[in-house]
């Protein structure tokens, strides 16, 4: 029997440049006022797209769009399910009050995360809009939460494992055991 | 990141990497209490103890704090106030707790033990808030933040503890840490109050001052026990002052980058000289910001469950 775990590529370096590139172009066009702009990244995963977007956006605006991460973990509702979660820096430079703040996460899935995003940004004010930016969403959403940009939809099975690789070599895996 | 304790008892039962665990975790903790709205949902809904069985204003204070600050409902037991007075045993007390459905019992107690005791009899996660003579574990981690912090590093740095060393708990803590983390640890004082026997836990042990200080890195004062120690263990306090102070003429012969620390409560112009004490190479007061940010900390990862790290 093979145990080994499946693993398929989803989304090699180009396509996620592409989908990096769409989704940047996608921002733009839903945001006439780009100076009201600012993308916040959630650790770990999510952060390094943000800054990704971030690059991309400020070539098609010509101008820089700040970009800050947030962690999350102090806020998630299944704190005493699980062993606590890594925390990661929070960075943000900038006021959010009154500002359209895109939410950046590597992969949707049960939606809990976001839910955590968006009550962490409540602590830093009161943001005029939330958008949600994904690399990939697997579905088998567990709350009433939807991304307003995707990079891909990928249908998966509730106990495979999506891997966004973002470094030396961008890659996005499906692994199935 | 490695944490799977269910209870803070000691640094001796703790691994290195577990004890950095906290101090990579107190990192974000700290950067918490530098925004606007300093408090966090995660201890939610989650019911704290603090059985102060042994007096403490600074060890209750900041655990206080960082619990509120975690947004946990608090109950705090002071052992003038207690029935403790009235000869309830600690099982008893405990069982009490229990029967309230606390999920987290932080205890002092001039007992070492005594929260290993009472890990054992409540269901409740128990932190050691200092027992005895024992150990006093939060304050050996918030005292290691604080070195990482302003030194970049542990591991390598000579760290010189002076003072009191048998009846402290703070040194004990402070030794398991700071050997597990890499540190070359040198104890020194009156020779009453370090015996020897403290090599056995991988310790220098000197009764020059100067020799203690020469190479240090960082110098931890602490005070005198006068409350735990049964017959005086020195003549008198002048003649400690004089042979074991940090004064000005002590601290110029230090390494001009060697930075002051001390767990409070200090006795100006006794251990420590006062402006010694809030010159810019003291971090005293950097030690209590701290030690918030490593309760807050501890308090969140003993809350984890049992279920793997990983997000769903």
């Amino acid at each position: 029997m093979n145990t080994q775990p499946e693993s398929i590529v989803i989304l090699d370096a180009g396509s996620i440049g592409r989908a990096l590139t769409r989704i940047a172009h996608e921002i733009a066009e839903r945001n006439e006022l780009s100076s009201e702009v600012v993308l916040v990244g959630i650790p770990a995963g999510g952060d390094v797209l943000a800054r990704r977007l971030g690059d991309i956006l400020s070539g098609i605006w010509k101008h820089p769009v700040p970009v800050g991460s947030l962690d999350v973990s102090m806020h998630r509702d299944d704190l005493d399910r699980r062993a606590a979660p890594q925390v990661h820096p929070t960075v943000m430079p900038f006021d959010v009050n009154g500002k359209t703040v895109v939410l950046v996460d590597d992969v949707l899935f049960s939606g809990r995360t976001t839910r955590a995003a968006m009550d962490a940004l409540n602590d830093f004010g009161r943001p005029r809009k939330i958008q949600l930016a994904v690399l990939v969403d697997r579905g088998h959403r567990e709350l009433p939460i939807k991304a307003d940009f995707v990079g891909k939809n990928v249908p998966t099975a509730q106990d495979e494992k999506i891997q966004v690789r973002i470094g030396e070599k961008d890659e996005v895996v499906l692994e199935r055991k | 990141m490695s944490w799977n304790k269910n209870h803070l008892l000691d640094i001796e039962s703790l691994t290195a990497d577990e004890i950095l665990t906290v101090l990579d975790t107190a990192r974000a903790f700290k950067a918490v209490g530098e925004r606007a709205i300093k408090k966090v949902p995660a201890l939610r809904g989650k019911t704290v103890v603090n059985l102060f069985v042994e007096p403490s204003t600074r060890t209750r204070i900041s655990f206080e704090l960082a619990e509120q600050r975690l947004s946990a409902d608090i109950i705090n037991f002071s052992a003038e106030a207690s029935s403790f007075k009235k000869g309830e045993t600690l099982k008893d007390t405990a069982l009490n707790l229990q029967a309230l459905n606390a999920d987290f019992i932080v205890i002092r107690h001039s007992a070492s033990g005594a929260p290993h005791f009472l890990a054992r009899v409540v269901g409740a996660k128990v932190i050691n808030g200092g027992d005895g003579a024992h150990e006093h574990p939060t304050q050996a981690l918030l005292d290691a933040f604080t070195i990482r912090e302003r030194k970049g590093k542990i591991a390598g740095l000579n760290v010189t503890i002076l003072g009191d060393i048998l009846y402290s708990r703070v040194a004990r803590s402070n030794i398991w840490a700071l050997t597990k983390l890499g540190a070359r640890v040198t104890l020194c004082g009156p020779s009453t109050l370090v015996p020897k026997t403290f090599e056995k836990m991988g310790c220098r042990v000197t009764y020059s001052v100067d020799d203690a200080l020469r190479d240090a890195d960082i110098i931890h004062l602490l005070r005198i026990q006068h409350e735990r120690q049964r017959k005086t263990m020195f003549p008198g306090i002048g003649e400690y002052t004089q042979l074991f102070g940090l004064n000005k003429a002590r601290l110029a012969k230090t390494k001009p980058e060697a930075l002051i620390m001390h767990p409070g409560p200090i006795n100006r112009g006794v251990e420590i000289d006062s402006e010694i004490a809030d010159c810019d190479r003291s971090l005293i007061l950097e030690q209590v910001t701290n030690g918030l940010a490593v309760r807050m900390a501890v308090l969140f990862l003993l809350n984890g469950g049992k279920g793997p790290q990983e997000v769903a």
